[in-house]
């Protein structure tokens, strides 16, 4: 769950990532438009890229790499799912498979721009996550909204900044993965219930005061049921907090 | 360029009256209505010397900096609001129940959203937007849930394209906190569309080879929710 913090810590090795990753993206990537034969080359641009800027260093290389091993994971996670017989419904098919598309389109992307220094992948143990539906969508549940809570959580860090817009660019791919798992639960789209579990991927969802702003007491809000303020903003967890769930899981 | 002798000059050559409303809004608020000046100057053109100008302040300047920001999301939260509030005040023919409960919530989402920025901005925020959903048939069911498709697919790139303009880490926190639940949105009004395909997050929304979701300047999401107001919002000071 290192990619949590990948930013971060990008930061503390190189004060000057900021600006790189602006001038390489801005310049080099985004300049070619979303037309996907271009896009599809970013990967090698954005290596050839960070070759010039960082040439290569070894520290660099370590902190993409952390990131690269969690995309693996998932995406081995989902690409597992989709091939194990009888486990995902014909009907869900295409959800799981668009899910498992966006992790290995992360994957391609951060082995392109890690190119020859990118680690291979691991061997994963997801335990008894494949032995029924319900544990794999409760599994991916799990990973999702962690996911969109732990981002959030290290959007302060990235202030101001360029790479910022690609984290939450992730972040709100994770909301929507997140919300169309829970609907195929049962559940609502939204993270509603203070008591859901695992309780620790939910701690501190029941807030209900933004900014020091009382949701429920506000005028047009007080006739609302108070589900609806907890709903109305995702909270954060901390890097902490994300790493002792991630334990649960990896 | 005639006008009546109690008139002030607020601009090169634009004209108000002291009796007009705008006066007594003070000068902070006026500046925010900062293309009035443009319009109120043609409309003084064509009036005689005598009469009185009577000229609605039309345009809604969100403003700079955080604020500025701020006031970016409060329209589009005023906007998505009142779209929901609508929906569920006129419901298309046979909305089942389960449409219903989902509708309903995201207006209340909405709701909370447009009331937080409003207490949260106080003095500071933009006037309550009109509204224009002549584009959107409520009665049906196809127009509703393909213009709430556009507002929420629309929030998401607006909040993550600004977040990189926002200079408080509070502030970030928060659009980061409404932005996942306006993406929680899309995927599932997306799926009401076409129920358990991809479209909750399709290929022309999440770029297939890259896995981004979209993020738009404010530049670009203005244009695209003008026609749902009347009043003509600037963004023209807001962070580049």
């Amino acid at each position: 769950m290192n990619l949590f913090n990948i930013f971060s810590d990008i930061e503390k090795l190189d004060g000057d990532v900021a600006e790189r990753v602006d001038y390489y993206t801005r310049r080099n990537l985004f300049k070619l438009g979303r037309k996907a034969a271009t896009v599809a080359a970013a990967p090698a641009v954005l290596a050839a890229s960070l070759n010039d800027a960082y040439a290569q260093t070894a520290t660099v290389a370590d902190v993409l790499n952390f990131a690269l091993t969690l995309e693996y994971l998932e995406d081995e996670f989902y690409r597992t799912g989709l091939a194990t017989a009888s486990l995902i419904p014909a009907g869900d098919q295409a959800v799981i498979a668009q899910i498992s598309k966006h992790e290995a389109a992360h994957v391609a992307l951060l082995k392109g721009a890690l190119g020859t220094a990118a680690v291979a992948k691991p061997a994963f143990r997801f335990g008894n996550a494949f032995s029924t539906y319900q544990i794999f969508l409760a599994s991916a549940n799990a990973f999702e909204d962690v996911g969109v809570r732990a981002y959030k959580g290290q959007a302060p860090s990235l202030l101001g900044q360029t790479v910022l817009t690609t984290a939450l660019q992730i972040h709100s791919v994770e909301a929507r993965h997140a919300a169309m798992i829970r609907r195929m639960r049962g559940l609502k789209g939204w993270i509603s219930d203070p008591a859901e579990a695992p309780a620790a991927v939910y701690a501190g969802e029941d807030n209900t005061t933004q900014a020091g702003v009382v949701l429920t007491s506000l005028s047009n809000v007080t006739g609302i049921d108070a589900a609806r303020s907890r709903e109305a903003f995702d909270e954060i967890l901390t890097k902490q907090a994300v790493l002792a769930i991630a334990a649960n899981y990896l | 360029m005639l006008s009546s002798n109690k008139d002030q000059q607020v601009a090169p050559g634009v004209f108000v009256s002291p009796e007009h409303p705008s006066m007594f809004l003070g000068r902070r608020l006026f500046l925010r209505y900062a293309g009035f000046t443009v319009a109120a100057s043609g409309l003084l053109m064509a009036c005689s010397s005598t009469e009185t100008v009577q000229v609605t302040p039309s345009v809604v300047d969100l403003g700079s900096g955080d604020t500025g920001i701020l006031n970016y999301a409060y329209a589009l939260e005023q906007l998505e609001a009142a779209f929901y509030t609508q929906v569920i005040a006129t419901p298309y023919a046979n909305m089942s129940a389960d449409e219903k409960t989902i509708l309903t919530e995201i207006r209340d989402h909405e709701i909370i959203h447009r009331e937080f920025f409003k207490a949260a901005l106080g003095s500071s925020a933009i006037i309550g937007l009109t509204p224009n959903f002549t584009a959107v048939n409520f009665s049906d069911r196809a127009s509703v849930l393909g213009a709430a498709k556009t507002f929420e697919d629309l929030g998401v790139g607006a909040y993550n394209g600004a977040g990189r303009l926002i200079k408080s880490a509070d502030y970030l926190t928060l659009a980061g906190k409404i932005v996942s639940v306006e993406a929680r949105h899309a995927a599932i009004i997306r799926d009401l569309l076409s129920a358990r395909t991809a479209n909750f997050a399709g290929d022309d929304v999440v770029n297939p080879t890259s896995g981004l979701d979209n993020a738009y300047t404010p530049s670009q999401v203005l244009p695209l929710a003008q026609p749902y107001v009347n009043n003509k919002i600037s963004g023209a000071n807001l962070p580049q």
